[in-house]
């Protein structure tokens, strides 16, 4: 006489995960009457299923974090964004690719200064897309912020109020720029379009006036002032970035 | 915006598996964190009418294994299974209210491969079908079958403590 046929293992895990219909698990009910042994397996885990949820239910109930609460209030703008790396992608490869060509049409002399430009629209779009890390320093520490900057670049730098333009301060980050330090002040508008105002010393002199470079969605101005060279970048028109532009200047001058 | 609302609504379990898996609660919700920044910067690349519980588990476990959180406790893991010994020492001990029981399961899921203790939680804890789970780790369903058989039967030895002398004596 043999035994009444046995449940496989993988039957059973099945059974027990609600992965079966109906029909199945009938048929494995039938099969397990006769195996007291299977049974008794079903049954542990079984009992480790339900204790897994006493381990860990707790959780279920606990208010969530205001971090992640923010997180899913503050509006993404998925489509621009993905055009916005697109296009800033871009960029990074049209001034890695033709440098000399971008430096050439802003009638800039000077290899420090070419670099200047590289350097500036390379940290742009590198941080401009960070969320939790797109600057060391947050705007609240502002005053650190701008102690720490101007004494890396060993003169005295700020971040620009420009609020009234409709553009807040997010922070701030030292960069290395060839070795050298570089400053990036990040800002940020109502509609979460961010520029960037990035700054560092340089040896070329003169030559303040404005130079305009425009890709696709990012436009950058760049002039000297003093000892600092700087570059203001952000995807919006050459108009609007051009009215920021003269408003960090001026508070800029030297 | 309601897809939002829809990711809202799957904090609980998202927090539930990341406290299972990580075990500490701050890192947990470091985890789900990312897993939700990362999933609105992604929202055009769900498809709708799809699974978006699935999906999220499946971002939230790449963060896991991805990060360096992931392959330092991994890293532990196999040092602490190589000498032999079931590795309770050291692990996170659930709240002392917990029966002997429920410490005992802690530990022995403490003791499971990283591999295996996906598959349990999300089967076991996450209530996930076999096929969401495999989507979830990017493994075949015969592989999520075969690690939660054998993540059980582990679970089983290890929380029988006659049956876990048994064990280290064979190992």
């Amino acid at each position: 006489m043999s035994s009444p046929e046995k449940n496989t293992e993988q039957d059973l895990h099945a059974y027990l995960d609600g992965e079966l219909d109906a029909d199945s698990r009938a048929e494995i009910e039938v099969r397990l009457a006769g195996h007291p042994d299977d049974a008794e397996k079903l049954a542990g885990w079984r009992t480790h299923k339900s204790q897994l949820h006493t381990l860990f239910d707790d959780v279920l109930t606990d208010p969530v974090p205001p971090k992640m609460e923010a997180a899913l209030a503050r509006p993404v703008r998925r489509t621009e964004w993905r055009s916005w790396w697109r296009s800033a992608a871009a960029a990074v490869l049209l001034v890695a690719g033709v440098g000399a060509g971008w430096v050439l049409r802003g009638e800039i002399t000077g290899p420090d200064r070419e670099d200047f430009v590289r350097h500036a629209v390379s940290a742009h779009v590198v941080y401009v897309g960070e969320r939790r890390h797109a600057v060391e320093v947050w705007a609240k520490e502002e005053r650190h912020l701008v102690a720490w900057l101007s004494k890396r670049l060993k003169h005295k730098v700020k971040a620009p109020y420009l609020a009234d333009a409709g553009f807040r301060l997010v922070g701030g980050r030292l960069i290395a720029d060839k070795g050298a330090p570089a400053a990036q002040f990040m800002y940020e508008d109502q509609a979460k379009r961010r520029v960037t105002l990035y700054t560092r010393r340089t040896r070329d002199k003169g030559d303040p006036a404005f130079r305009f470079e425009g890709r696709k969605e990012i436009s950058a101005f760049y002039w000297t002032g003093g000892p600092l060279a700087f570059a203001l970048l952000g995807e919006m028109t050459r108009e609007e970035l051009l009215k920021l532009a003269r408003t960090v200047s001026e508070q800029l001058k030297p | 915006m309601d897809q939002r609302k829809a990711i809202a609504a799957e904090l609980p379990r998202l927090r539930r598996y990341a406290r299972a898996l990580q075990r500490d609660p701050g890192a947990a919700d470091d985890l789900v964190q990312d897993c939700v920044e990362r999933a609105l910067s992604r929202l055009h690349l769900f498809r709708p009418g799809t699974n978006l519980r699935a999906w999220l588990f499946t971002i939230l476990h790449n963060i896991h294994v991805n990060s360096v959180r992931g392959e330092i406790r991994a890293a532990e893991r196999v040092v602490a299974s190589t000498d032999g010994e079931i590795p309770i020492e050291g692990v996170t001990d659930p709240s002392q209210s917990h029966s002997l029981e429920l410490r005992d399961l802690s530990r022995a899921l403490d003791a499971l491969t990283e591999e295996q203790r996906q598959v349990i939680l999300l089967i076991g804890l996450e209530d996930m079908s076999y096929r969401d789970a495999s989507e979830i780790l990017g493994v075949p369903v015969g592989t999520v079958m075969s690690r939660l058989s054998r993540g059980r039967d582990r679970l089983r030895i290890l929380t029988n403590r006659e049956e876990s002398q048994k064990l280290r004596r064979v190992e």
